[in-house]
C-alpha cells in the first residue's frame, strides 16, 4: 500500500516534485536519520524487538492521527480526541461491566459495536457543531473536549473505571497482546487502518472532495460539493479512528480514569504535521502521518535508551519537534 | 500621438535577448522589447505566449534566465518582489492579490503609509484614495473592506494603486479583462493623461479594439518568440490577430441559428428576487443562446447564482423542464442538468494548487468511479480529450493550476464545467482573458452545443460577444431586467440605451 500511495503521488505530481514531493519525502528522511542516531546511541535500539515495541506503543496516537489527517485536510481541527478516548473507553468498560449479556463472546462483540457507535456519535457531534452550528472547529472541539472529559470524570466519580469480568478480560487480552502471523496485533491494525484511509483519501471521490474543501471551500461549493457534509464525515471518520484506538486501549490496561488520553490531541496533531500534512488544509498524507507518529515515539525511546538526556524532557522534545517540522515544511515551500 | 514624438521619445526600458525557463521548460526565447518615454505599448500574443512572464521579468518579479535589461540605457538587475517600484516601475498583475482584510484606503497606501507627527494620517489617506478613485470613476467606499468588493472593484483598486504612485513605467497585465466598457473608458482617460505627462505604459490585453484605440505601438509574441513590433496606426484588428496566431483567421462568430418558436422551454425563471435582484423573469428554449448584458454590478451574476442554487432566493420560482428547483440547492439544479461557470476562476473556479486532472474532474468524479474507487486512466483520458477540445496549452502536463497562464486557466475552468455534460449551461464571462484564436474556438463550441439541443446563457460584459453569439439578449440594470432584445434590435447602441437606463421595456 505504501508503494501505492507513492505511485499515485508520482503520477499526479511527477514534474513538480521540487515543491510537492520533498514535503512527502521529508518525514521518511527524518525517520531514517533517527534510526541511524538511535543505532549509534544504543546498539539494542535497532533490534527488531525494540522497534516492534516502539511501533506497538505508538498505535493509539498513530490510529487517532490517521483520523486527524482527514479533519485537517478538510481544513478543520479536532482538539477533543484525547477526551473522546477517555469517554468512549469508559462507556465501553461500563457497558461490559453492566452484565447485560451473559455470554462473554457475545458481550464483547456487542461492546465493540457499542464503542464504535459511540466514537462515531462523538465525531458526528463535533462535525454538526462546527458545520451546522457554524462555530470555528478550534472553539467547537475545545468545548467538546471539556464535555467529554467532564463526562468521564463524572462517570468515574473521580476514580478509575475498571473492567471487572475476568472471562471477558481473558477473551479480550489478545486484541492488544496477541499477534497475527508473527506481527503484533496493534501493528497489524495500524497498517490496516492506514491502508484503508489512504485508499479513501487518494482513490475515492470522497477523498478528492476532502482535499478540495480543504484547499478552497468556495471552489468546492461552486463545484457542487456538499461542503458541510464532507467536513462532517471527516469528523465522523476521526471518531471512528478514536473508537478503534479505544478497542486497543481497553484490553491493554482494562481501566480508565479522568486522566486517560490527556494531551493525546496534541500528539496526534504533531504526528499529522510532522508527516507533512499542511495545517491549513488541502493536502493530506496518511502514510506520512504514521511516520510522524512513529518518529514521536522513537524520539522518546532514544531518550530512554540514551544516558545523556533525561526522559523527563520527552514532552519538551515533542514540543520542539512540531516547531522544527513546521520550519522545515515552510522552508520546503519557500524554495519552490 | 503624432509619429514625430514616436521617433524621438527616448527609450526608458529595454529588454535584450531575454530568455526564461521554468524548471527546465523554456517559455521565452531571446525576446527583444523596448519601451519609449510617453508611449503606450501593447503586448499581444496567444494564451501562454509569455506576455505575463515578460512583464514580470521587466518589473523584477521574475529574473531572466539570460539576457539583459536596460533602464535609461544602463544595464540593471531589477530588485525582486516589487522593490523595482523605487526605480519608478510598477505593475498591475494579471492574477492580482489584495490583502482581503484591509480597507481600500489601507491597500492603496500599503507600504507607503503617510504619517503626521508619527501617527498614521488616516484622514489624508482616505481623502487621497477618494480622489484617485474618483479619477477612475470608481464609486467604491475608501473604508470598504477589500473582501467585500467584486472582482471588478478589486481590479479598479489595483489600478488606482498603480497609477497613484507617480511611476515612470506602468505595466498593466489584462487590466480590463473584468471591466465593463464604462470603467474601461475611465481607465483609458487617465492612462492617456499620464502618457501625455511622460509616463510609459505596457498594456497587455486580448481585446483587440481596445488595443487599437489606446496604444501607440504593438509588440506581438508567439510561443515565447518575438514576432513583430509596429506602430498601431498601420495595423488593424485582423492583422494583429493574424500575427498572434500565425495563420489567417476566418470570421470570429459562427452563423446564428435561431431555435424554433415552439421549441420546448427548458428553463423558466419567474419573478426571482434576492437582496439585490428584483423581480427577474425570463425563459430559455432548447437550443437557444440567451445573452445577458449590462453594466458591472447590474446583478447578472447574483441572478445567475440564484438560478443555479448557489445563492438562496427571497422569492420567485425556477423551473427546469417543468420541475421546480428548490431555492439554494445546487445539487437539485445540477441533477436536473444545469451547470454554472463562475467568472471568478481564481477564488471560486479552480483549485490553484492542484494539477489539471484534479481540477477537471472535480465536478464529475462519478464518471470516473469504478466499484467505488477512482480510475486514474479514465481521468487521464478525460484530460487528454479536454486539452484537445479546448486547446489547453501547457508545456508541462503536470503543472499546478496556479502556474498556468491566465487564459489556459480559463479554458480549464470551461472544460471542467462541460465535463458534467449539462443540458443548460450558464457561462459567466466565457472568454475572460482568452486570446482571439481560442475565442473563436469557444464561440464555435458554444454554437455547436446549441445546435446539439443544449441551452446556453452567456453573461458577458463584452458587447460584441453577446451581439455576435446570442439570438436574444436580456439587459439588466440595478438588479432588474430592463429589456429583452431580439433579432435586428440587438445592437451596441440599443443595449447601451437599456443598460444606461435611457430606455425600459414597456411591459416591465
Ligand atoms: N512559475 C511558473 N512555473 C512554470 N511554468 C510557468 C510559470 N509561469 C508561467 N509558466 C508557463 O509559461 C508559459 C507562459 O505563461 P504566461 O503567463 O507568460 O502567458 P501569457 O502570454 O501571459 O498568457 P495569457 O494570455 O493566458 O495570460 C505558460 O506555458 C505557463 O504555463
Ligand atoms: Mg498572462
Amino acid at each position: 500500500m505504501s508503494v501505492n500511495e507513492e505511485s499515485i503521488q508520482s503520477t499526479s505530481h511527477r514534474r513538480t516534485w521540487r515543491d510537492v514531493d520533498l514535503r512527502a519525502v521529508a518525514p521518511f528522511a527524518a525517520l531514517a536519520l533517527l534510526l541511524i542516531v538511535g543505532a549509534i546511541v544504543n546498539p539494542n535500539f535497532i533490534g527488531l524487538n525494540n522497534l516492534a515495541n516502539v511501533a506497538t506503543r505508538c498505535a493509539f496516537i498513530a490510529i487517532i492521527a490517521v483520523g486527524a489527517t482527514f479533519v485537517i485536510s478538510a481544513g478543520d481541527l479536532d482538539l477533543s480526541v484525547g477526551s473522546m478516548v477517555a469517554f468512549v473507553a469508559s462507556l465501553m468498560i461500563l457497558f461490559m461491566n453492566s452484565g447485560a449479556i451473559a455470554d462473554p463472546t457475545l458481550m464483547l462483540t456487542a461492546a465493540v459495536v457499542f464503542a464504535v457507535a459511540a466514537g462515531a456519535a462523538c465525531g458526528l457531534a463535533n462535525g454538526l457543531i462546527t458545520t451546522v452550528g457554524r462555530i470555528e472547529p478550534f472553539i467547537a472541539t475545545l468545548g467538546t473536549m471539556g464535555i467529554y472529559r467532564g463526562l468521564t470524570t463524572w462517570l468515574s466519580q473521580g476514580g478509575a473505571i475498571t473492567l471487572r469480568e475476568p472471562e471477558i478480560q481473558e477473551l479480550y487480552r489478545p486484541a492488544y497482546f496477541g499477534s497475527i502471523l508473527g506481527v503484533p496485533v496493534p501493528i497489524a491494525i495500524i497498517l490496516a487502518v492506514t491502508a484503508v484511509a489512504a485508499f479513501i483519501l487518494y482513490r475515492t471521490r470522497y477523498g478528492r472532495h476532502v482535499v478540495a474543501v480543504g484547499s478552497n471551500s468556495d471552489v468546492a461549493r461552486y463545484s457542487g460539493i456538499a461542503v458541510n457534509r464532507v467536513r462532517t464525515i471527516a469528523f465522523v471518520i476521526q471518531g471512528l479512528c478514536v473508537a478503534i484506538a479505544v478497542l486497543l486501549y481497553v484490553p491493554r490496561l482494562g481501566s480508565t480514569s479522568a486522566t486517560t488520553g490527556i494531551l493525546w490531541e496534541l500528539q496526534a496533531i504533531t504526528a499529522v504535521v510532522v508527516g507533512g500534512t499542511a495545517l491549513k488544509g488541502g493536502a493530506g498524507r496518511v502514510w506520512g502521518t504514521i511516520c510522524g507518529a512513529f518518529i514521536l515515539e522513537l524520539v522518546g525511546n532514544i531518550m530512554l535508551l540514551s544516558n545523556f538526556i533525561s526522559e523527563y524532557l520527552i514532552g519538551a522534545m515533542q514540543g520542539a519537534i512540531i516547531i522544527i517540522a513546521m520550519l522545515v515544511q515552510r522552508s520546503l515551500v519557500r524554495k519552490s | 500621438m503624432n509619429p514625430e514624438t514616436l521617433e524621438t521619445g527616448s527609450v526608458v526600458l529595454e529588454a535584450r535577448r531575454i530568455s526564461k525557463s521554468f524548471s527546465g521548460v523554456q517559455v521565452l526565447f531571446s525576446v527583444n522589447f523596448e519601451l519609449r518615454a510617453g508611449e503606450i505599448h501593447a503586448l499581444m500574443g496567444e494564451n501562454g505566449a509569455g506576455k505575463s512572464t515578460l512583464v514580470k521579468i521587466l518589473s523584477g518579479f521574475e529574473q531572466p534566465s539570460s539576457g539583459e535589461i536596460l533602464l535609461d540605457g544602463k544595464p540593471v538587475t531589477l530588485p525582486p518582489n516589487g522593490a523595482a517600484e523605487a526605480l519608478g516601475i510598477v505593475i498591475i498583475h494579471q492574477e492580482f492579490n489584495l490583502a482581503e482584510h484591509l480597507t481600500v484606503a489601507e491597500s492603496l497606501f500599503l507600504g507607503r503609509e503617510v504619517t503626521r507627527f508619527g501617527v498614521l494620517d488616516r484622514k489624508y489617506m482616505r481623502a487621497e484614495t477618494r480622489r484617485v478613485l474618483d479619477l477612475l470613476g470608481c464609486r467604491v467606499d475608501a473604508n470598504a473592506l477589500i473582501s467585500s468588493l467584486s472582482i471588478a472593484e478589486k481590479q479598479m483598486v489595483e489600478i488606482a494603486k498603480a497609477i497613484s504612485r507617480d511611476a515612470r513605467v506602468v505595466f498593466m497585465d489584462e487590466p480590463t479583462a473584468v471591466l465593463s466598457r464604462e470603467e474601461t473608458n475611465f481607465l483609458f482617460r487617465q492612462v492617456r493623461k499620464l502618457r501625455d505627462q511622460g509616463t510609459s505604459f505596457v498594456f497587455v490585453s486580448h481585446k483587440l479594439d481596445e488595443v487599437i484605440e489606446l496604444t501607440d505601438r504593438v509588440t506581438v509574441l508567439r510561443d515565447g518568440q518575438w514576432v513583430k513590433t509596429a506602430p498601431t496606426a498601420i495595423l488593424d484588428g485582423e492583422s494583429i490577430a493574424q500575427l498572434m496566431v500565425g495563420r489567417e483567421m476566418s470570421s470570429l462568430y459562427p452563423a446564428k441559428t435561431e431555435p424554433d418558436v415552439d421549441e420546448e422551454i427548458v428553463l423558466r425563471v419567474d419573478s426571482l428576487s434576492t437582496d439585490y435582484v428584483k423581480d427577474a423573469s425570463f425563459e430559455v428554449r432548447k437550443g437557444e443562446i440567451l445573452g445577458f448584458s449590462g453594466m458591472i454590478g447590474s446583478g447578472r451574476t447574483e441572478l445567475m447564482e440564484a438560478v443555479a442554487g448557489l445563492r438562496s432566493r427571497l422569492s420567485g420560482e425556477v423551473t427546469i423542464r417543468g420541475e421546480a428547483v428548490p431555492s439554494g440547492d445546487v445539487h437539485a439544479a445540477n441533477r436536473r442538468g444545469l451547470a454554472y461557470m463562475t467568472k471568478d476562476r481564481k477564488a471560486k473556479g479552480l483549485l490553484l494548487n492542484s494539477v489539471m486532472t484534479a481540477n477537471l474532474t472535480l465536478q464529475s468524479l462519478d464518471q470516473h468511479t469504478r466499484l467505488g474507487y477512482l480510475d486514474p486512466t479514465s481521468e487521464a483520458a478525460a484530460l487528454g480529450k479536454a486539452r484537445r477540445r479546448f486547446d489547453i496549452r501547457v508545456r508541462d502536463g503536470d503543472v499546478v493550476a496556479r502556474r498556468m497562464s491566465g487564459g489556459n486557466q480559463q479554458k480549464l475552468l470551461l472544460a471542467k464545467v462541460m465535463e458534467t455534460e449539462p443540458e443548460i449551461i450558464i457561462i459567466d464571462e466565457p472568454t475572460r482573458g482568452i486570446d482571439v484564436g481560442t475565442k473563436q474556438q469557444i464561440y464555435h463550441f458554444i454554437s455547436a452545443l446549441a445546435r446539439d439541443g443544449r441551452s446556453i446563457i452567456v453573461v458577458s460584459s463584452e458587447m460584441p460577444e453577446v451581439i455576435g453569439l446570442c439570438t436574444r439578449v436580456a439587459v439588466m440594470r440595478e438588479g432588474r431586467i430592463v429589456g429583452v432584445l431580439e433579432g435586428d434590435e440587438i445592437s451596441e447602441q440599443e443595449i447601451m440605451r437599456y443598460a444606461a437606463g435611457l430606455k425600459r421595456m414597456a411591459a416591465a
